[in-house]
């Protein structure tokens, strides 16, 4: 069992590891330079694999890869892109010109310098440089100002900033099978796969997992986050890898992978948001991007490969962040709107973009936040198996599992990428289940649910976007209405959650409906200028932004919950 | 490499020693040893020492046993060809023996439901897709074998037992089910095509056993040609339309799994689910003909679950609901028939029917 320590700074948990220098992601950035060798020769080596060994293939894809990274760096430069971008996308395009021009024969060398020289670069862009001592201070930091901020928001604001009374995590819950996830993290490998709301989930998601006693995970940060400069200096030095969503080509997409399959294979903890981006529709992840959830699967093969018996697991740890409020909700409803869930590329909105606009975001964050739940969820093998608490699996019967099996072919491990691409696919079915299932409700997302789906019922003829047209005085709903409907729909949650289909705060748990209603209103998107749901001067229910309703709604889709109001 | 040859000669396994269970068997035998797992111990004495299978002769190459954990520890590759309403227990009973490495390609043209304790399917019962389960789901559900697959296409049994040429369809999201699947399977005269479309595959499959039992009715009433066109390409467009709520894709529905299926049902006495529609047109009950016959008709079971279905979504399924209230006696066979020539169709068939749900 975890010690359970609940000092000044709020720890609940010891750490698994206190020397630091055990820690695999340590290990990794000491030796960062052969890393980043292994690294492109593995890449270059994958690339050629998958273009059939074919020299005349990596012309062509070195062609697209140099037509497309002209555009990108010509039409959307970031400030976060290295300063001789321009000139050395010009080179290799001269280089290739020459090249191209003097050996029409595809089989002579130089294309694959080219390849060389462009892996290497992205592999030095991708990876992070670990520092455990500024780890150690943004985590001091992190918890410094997490909980200064949220005793200025208890408090008659900046003058309580610097008490320290009210202790974090009274405020954000860390709940879930932690003692077990803690286990499993001295066993094998752990990957924690998050749901995504909002831009403050990375660093939520970070302080989290310190809190629980796990040693620093890597992560994939996008690389427009590392244009803000503190943002960047802190993820830089904390286990950050840089992913930069505008670069699709291959060679760039087999880097990143072979990133996170080798680090993974080295024994670091990894964190994927497999849904990508934020939610932008404010629903649970349906579809989740797989890309790197699939180099799990890969590394655990090579794992049982190469070290047989030793080969250490790698275990899934699904988590829910749940909010009262997602700060970016507007922004996030408006573009759901405007691409109506079409997958397609988006523009960056830039309600994140500089520093000051981060600061006071996280500040508006403490301060108008009321309960924040983290949960970590059951954890799994890549497979959706249960695991005990020295990490071996077990089908649903209670029979132990040799999960190296489902690799094999003949009696032996055998390399099939398309079965690991299926096993990934599966998996990701397995935890958009989980997602459902450890989601926490909230007493306001219940409160939102059941008022969006009064007015969508009244305006039974109108669709989703007549609705968003409505004005506010349309949008009024008669207290017994709802909380009649609050009613019918508590009672199904219960029920599933009895079921465990679900998890719900304490006061949907057992509260009266009356405290229910009162508690989801008053913390319903209360940062919102414009109130998704407020009383009205007739004390009726009134909404002001139907978006914001519709986005805080969407949370309790997937459930077939409407057919019980 | 030694693990290629004693992969040759290693057993397949199949579950259930029916008349189609039968026909797998046969077929696999010609490429390796079969162990088939039949009920009950007479019968598997029986194949074992006389090759004689309830009338039907067995492949030398068959060895029948009655322990499924045998089955499970000599065979990677297992074929569950069982009727739909005991398909759960089996493979329960199979779990436990089954490994990671375990390969599962079932040749059932039925599905499964999970009922709340007390519910029956009756007219009027409203049936959530959702507790409708595919036989590849089932043994998610129930084994730890990723590795699945499933048969279907037009197989008559009786056909493949006398050797005529015939085709399959594996489907399964693994090229490499896709490919044992072949590899055990594919004769001089069985021909075996691949789908990654499982779950279309399977739902084609098992839908028109329904349209079967209707084939079987005009036939009885004496009704030629015409008539059974109609039948199949209405047929079609329903089982489409029911198939999309299943998570089913049209476009199995028209290979061999549908359209190609549908053919071989709707004009075959040697169909249960046709025989049962016949015999019904020629005036005899639904228990008497139950009575006598060997196995289950499938068609009946799903024409249950498609009707509660078309209830809970709310979507019309006039050929569905017809044969339903003829074969559980709301409707003559000949006002069933009079129903349909009257239905407001306006449309045959246009790309709205498609839409995916």
């Amino acid at each position: 069992m975890a010690t359970k320590v609940h000092n000044q700074d709020g720890w609940l948990y010891d750490p698994i590891y206190p020397d630091a220098s055990t820690w695999p992601i340590v290990k990794l950035a000491h030796e960062r330079e052969a890393f980043i060798k292994e690294l492109v020769a593995l890449s270059i080596e994958n690339i050629k694999e998958q273009l059939g060994n074919n020299p005349a293939n990596l012309k062509d894809e070195l062609a697209r890869t140099l037509y497309s990274e002209r555009i990108r760096v010509s039409q959307t430069p970031w400030k976060a892109d290295a300063p001789d971008e321009k000139e050395f996308w010009s080179k290799v395009k001269k280089d290739m010109v020459r090249i191209n021009a003097g050996h029409e024969n595809p089989h002579a060398f130089g294309h694959e310098d080219l390849v060389q020289r462009i892996v290497k670069r992205y592999a030095e862009e991708i990876a992070g440089v670990f520092d455990v001592n500024a780890y150690d201070f943004a985590k001091r930091f992190t918890t410094t100002l997490f909980s200064r901020l949220l005793n200025a928001s208890q408090g008659k604001g900046m003058a309580r900033l610097f008490e320290t009374r009210h202790n974090l995590h009274d405020k954000i819950h860390l709940v879930g099978e932690i003692d077990h996830i803690r286990e499993l993290a001295k066993r094998g490998t752990i990957i924690v796969v998050p749901t995504h709301f909002s831009n403050l989930d990375s660093m939520l998601i970070g302080w989290a997992i310190q809190s629980i006693g796990l040693p620093p995970v890597l992560y994939g940060a996008g690389l427009n986050l590392f244009g803000i400069k503190i943002l960047a200096w802190f993820m830089n030095r904390l286990g950050a890898y840089k992913v930069d969503r505008r670069k699709k080509n291959m060679l760039y997409l087999e880097t990143l992978k072979m990133y996170s399959e080798l680090s993974l294979r080295r024994g670091c903890n990894g964190l994927f948001f497999p849904g990508g981006t934020r939610s932008r529709s404010g629903m649970l992840e349906k579809r989740l991007k797989l890309g790197l959830l699939g180099t799990a699967l890969q590394a655990q093969r090579l794992n049982f490969e190469n070290d047989g018996e030793e080969a250490k697991k790698i275990f899934v740890v699904p988590v829910t962040i749940n909010y009262n409020f997602v700060l970016e909700a507007q922004s996030l409803i408006d573009q759901h709107l405007k691409i109506s869930g079409q997958e397609q590329y988006y523009v960056e909105n830039d309600d994140f973009s500089t520093s000051t606009k981060m600061i006071k975001f996280i500040y508006r964050f403490f301060t108008a936040s009321s309960e924040i739940a983290v949960r970590f969820g059951t954890p799994m093998d890549l497979f959706g198996n249960r695991l005990d608490e020295e990490g071996r699996s077990f089908d649903p019967h209670g029979n132990e599992v040799d999960i190296k099996k489902y690799f094999f072919s003949n009696g032996e491990i055998s390399k099939d990428l398309q079965r690991d691409a299926e096993y990934t696919r599966m998996l990701g079915e397995e935890i958009v289940k989980r997602y459902h299932r450890e989601a926490v409700v909230f007493s306001s997302q219940v409160v939102a649910f059941a008022a969006f789906r009064i007015i969508k019922a009244r305006y039974s003829k109108m669709d989703l976007y007549g609705l968003m047209r409505l004005p506010s005085e349309d949008l009024t709903i008669r207290p017994k209405q709802l909380m009649d409907a609050v009613g019918k729909l508590v009672e199904r949650l219960r029920e599933m959650y009895a079921n465990g289909e679900i998890q719900l705060e304490k006061e949907v748990q057992e509260g009266s409906i009356a405290n229910i209603v009162k508690k989801g209103v008053a913390n319903l998107g209360i940062y919102h200028a414009k109130l998704p749901l407020m009383y009205n001067e007739d004390k009726d229910f009134q909404s002001q932004d139907i978006k914001v309703l519709f986005f805080y709604h969407n949370r309790l889709e997937g459930y077939g919950l409407h057919k019980f109001i | 490499m030694a693990s290629t040859n004693s992969y040759e000669i290693a057993p397949v396994g199949v579950l259930g020693g029916g008349s189609f269970g039968s026909a797998i068997s046969n077929l696999l035998a010609e490429n390796q040893p079969v162990i088939l797992l039949t009920r009950s111990q007479e019968v598997a004495d029986s194949i074992n020492t006389t090759r004689q299978n309830r009338g039907r002769v067995m492949h030398e190459n068959v060895r029948a046993t009655t322990d499924a954990a045998e089955v499970a520890n000599q065979c990677r590759l297992i074929f569950p060809i069982l009727p739909s309403a005991g398909f759960r227990e089996t493979i329960k009973s199979l779990a436990p023996h089954l490994t990671p490495e375990h390969i599962l390609i079932h040749g059932t043209k039925g599905v499964d439901i999970q009922l709340p304790a007390g519910d029956q399917l009756t007219a009027d019962y409203k049936l959530n897709p959702k507790k409708v389960n595919t036989m590849s789901e089932v043994i998610l559900q129930e084994t730890i074998v990723r590795r699945v697959g499933c048969l279907a296409g037009p197989n008559l049994a009786a056909e493949i037992l006398e050797g005529q040429p015939a085709a399959t369809v594996v489907a399964s999201h693994f090229d490499e089910v896709i490919k044992l699947g072949q590899k055990s399977l594919r004769t001089p005269r069985f021909q075996v095509y691949g789908s990654h479309d499982l779950t279309g595959v399977e739902i084609a499959g098992v839908l028109k056993n329904v349209i079967a039992l209707a084939a079987g009715a005009l036939s009885g009433l004496g009704f030629g040609e015409n008539a059974k066109a109609l039948l199949i390409s209405r047929g079609m467009v329903e089982m489409i339309h029911v198939g999309t709520h299943l998570g089913g894709d049209i476009v199995a529905v028209l290979g061999l799994a549908g359209i190609g299926d549908l053919i071989a049902t709707c004009s075959s006495s040697k169909s249960r689910n046709f025989t049962v529609g016949y015999r019904l047109a020629k005036g005899e009950t639904l228990t008497a003909i139950l009575a006598d016959m060997e196995e289950v008709a499938e068609g009946l079971n799903t024409l249950r679950i498609s009707r509660a279905m078309a209830n809970y979504l709310g979507i019309r399924v006039p050929l569905t609901e017809t044969i339903y209230d003829v074969i559980y006696g709301e409707k003559t066979v000949e006002e069933g028939l009079d129903y349909l020539m009257k239905f407001p169709f306006y449309v045959d068939i246009d790309r709205s029917m498609f839409r995916r749900v």
